[in-house]
């Protein structure tokens, strides 16, 4: 794709308007502010999704992701602990691990001079390092204990590991807080997931556009005309949004009212998603009660760049990664549950047509980041309105607003110490 | 036999890769026929044999359903397809039941002008040969890459 975009003077990225109603373009624009990201975000004290717990369900399963440009390993060592380290080689920094998931492995092998490491990361062979016939080799001095790629620290809650670089960072309880935790355990509390599909998106825009979108309870019935006709999730239906304190997590949420059906309010604001549309197998949206709750959607986001999804009986886990300042990853994994009747399962799948590349709802998230990456090509000066529902970061009954895209810009400013 | 099979399904995929390529989606869920099940999933999925796909239909509804939603309800840039077909092989005949396997490429031609190979990968199809002529009832799209581009919309 061919794109100008004109890299803002250096004194705008200090100049953020005050409050957090406003986000300036260069935001997602600069090369500079990527790179700071990926310091003090993707290995600052934040917790990072890595993978399922059940992906690595045996001691020697592994597999590879990324922390933001990061490269990493995880895996289940003999002690049956789940352990994380940088896929880099402690020699000269080739990737120790080229595969993206396997099993039985009791080592790992560079390939370009055979280093050896466990699977916990620690350096424990190298090659020639005695030289040959006394010859050559690695001097007394060269001490493996202190060589190795950097290992990160691990949580687990609810069968989701996270992982970080960071000693600083809080325990994962504290980092989630216990509304988030709840709504966590809502989802996966107590069960087996068992992961039915992979598929990676790929975003023609800055993962923060995402992250936005995903926060956005606003846009929901706007611009996902089958969400709304469907009653999936109106904005008249019960439910509301909950903005953690530090502004970074969130949890939208919408349960059945079928006693607002009939909004006027809806119908008078002449939406696109008042059009007549009538599904000619409406077995897609045929769902079982699952947590006995009548919450047919829970959007929930831990930052910087993780998201779970119930929308009705489709439960999905979403990473982002960001790869370049215009370009983002969005690995899905559709989960469905070990207990799962086969008829329930089949509900799950056909469910899944709602979200991911092809989602009737997803579908429009996949570009509308673009959009905007597009749009604001040639206005680094200039900034987004997030006035919706007011000014501050705080949880609502409405989701007729933006207060969680503005606890993201809360918790993303108090990161970067913009 | 197998000469005259090989045709039948050489000309049923012609035909399905035209019908989208023209544009005349509202035409596509008749080309299946019988049960219908239509799904798309990536190589990695396939092997490890995962059940859920980018797109999975079990029901000529459903495939209505995707057209009417493109049509009426999801926000998209407009695009077109290329879709070009390699040989199908004949994987099993079983009766009238034949399965097969044929590699595509589609490119994806955006509004600007803007043309990329969008996909590549494999049908697995399975056929029912009646009336001098292939009628699909199965098709399984197998992309080979794990990534998608921003969204997939027109069906592959
Ligand atoms: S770079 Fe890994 S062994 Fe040399
Ligand atoms: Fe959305």
């Amino acid at each position: 794709m061919n794109k100008i975009v004109l890299p803002p003077e250096r004194a705008n990225l200090v100049n953020w308007p005050e409050g957090l109603t406003r986000v300036p373009y260069w935001v997602f624009q600069d090369q500079s502010v990527y790179a700071e990201e990926q310091r003090k975000i993707f290995q600052g004290p934040n917790w990072h999704y890595l993978a399922l717990e059940v992906e690595l369900a045996e001691p020697g399963d592994f597999l590879t992701a990324h922390i933001g440009d990061t490269p990493v390993i995880v895996t289940r060592d003999t002690d049956n602990e789940i352990y994380a380290f940088e896929n880099r080689c402690a020699h000269r920094g080739a990737l120790i691990c080229l595969e993206s998931r396997g099993k039985h492995r009791k080592d790992f092998s560079c390939v370009y001079h055979a280093w050896n490491y466990d699977p916990q990361g620690n350096l424990t062979g190298v090659a020639f390092k005695d030289g040959i016939k006394g010859k050559g080799g690695m001097p007394d001095s060269f001490k493996m204990e202190q060589h190795g790629p950097r290992k990160l620290r691990i949580a687990i809650i609810h069968g989701l590991i996270f992982g970080s670089f960071s000693e600083d960072v809080p325990s994962i309880e504290e980092y989630l807080g216990e509304e988030i935790l709840n709504r966590i355990e809502r989802v996966l509390g107590g069960r087996t997931p068992v992961v039915l599909g992979r598929f990676t998106q790929v975003l023609p825009n800055n993962w923060k556009l995402y992250m936005e979108n995903v926060k956005d309870s606003y846009h929901a019935s706007i611009l996902h005309l089958f969400f709304t006709t469907f009653e999936l999730n109106r904005l008249s239906m019960k439910g509301g949004i909950i903005v953690d304190e530090s502004g970074g997590h969130h949890v939208s949420y919408s349960a059945i009212d079928r006693e607002a059906e009939k909004d006027v309010d809806y119908a008078k604001q002449q939406l696109r998603s008042e059009s007549e549309y009538k599904l000619a197998d409406p077995s897609l949206l045929e769902s079982f009660d699952e947590y006995r709750d009548g919450c047919t959607l829970q959007i929930l986001s831990v930052f910087p760049s993780f998201v779970l999804q119930q929308i009705q009986n489709a439960i999905a886990v979403r990473q982002i990664v960001p790869r370049a300042v215009d370009r983002t990853d969005l690995n899905w994994t559709y989960l469905g549950f070990s207990d799962d009747a086969p008829e329930q399962r089949l509900t799950r799948i056909k469910q899944g047509n709602l979200v991911g590349p092809a989602g009737y709802i997803s579908m429009e998230d996949g570009c509308v980041g673009g959009f905007v990456q597009r749009g604001v090509a040639g206005a680094s000066d200039d900034h987004a309105v997030l006035e919706m529902g007011g000014a501050d970061a705080n949880s609502s009954e409405s989701r007729v607003t933006e207060a969680s895209v503005r606890g993201f810009w809360k918790a993303y400013r108090a990161n970067m110490g913009l | 036999m197998t000469s005259s099979v090989l045709q039948y399904i050489i000309e049923a995929q012609a035909k399905y890769s035209r019908c989208i390529d023209d544009d005349r989606l509202e035409e596509w869920p008749s080309l299946f026929h019988g049960p219908c099940l239509y799904r798309i999933t990536t190589a990695s999925n396939y092997r490890e044999g995962l059940e859920a796909g980018i797109v999975f239909a079990n029901s000529r509804g459903m495939l209505i359903d995707r057209v009417s939603a493109l049509r009426e309800a999801n926000i998209y840039e407009r695009q077109t397809y290329r879709h070009i077909l390699g040989q199908p092989s004949i994987l099993s005949e079983d009766g009238a039941k034949v399965r097969s396997e044929t590699s595509f490429l589609v490119a994806r031609i955006l509004q600007d002008g803007d043309t990329s190979i969008y996909a590549t990968g494999r049908y697995f199809d399975v056929y029912e040969i009646a009336d001098r002529s292939a009628q699909l009832q199965e098709r399984t799209v197998v992309c080979d890459s794990s990534r998608i581009d921003t969204l997939l919309a027109l069906p592959l």
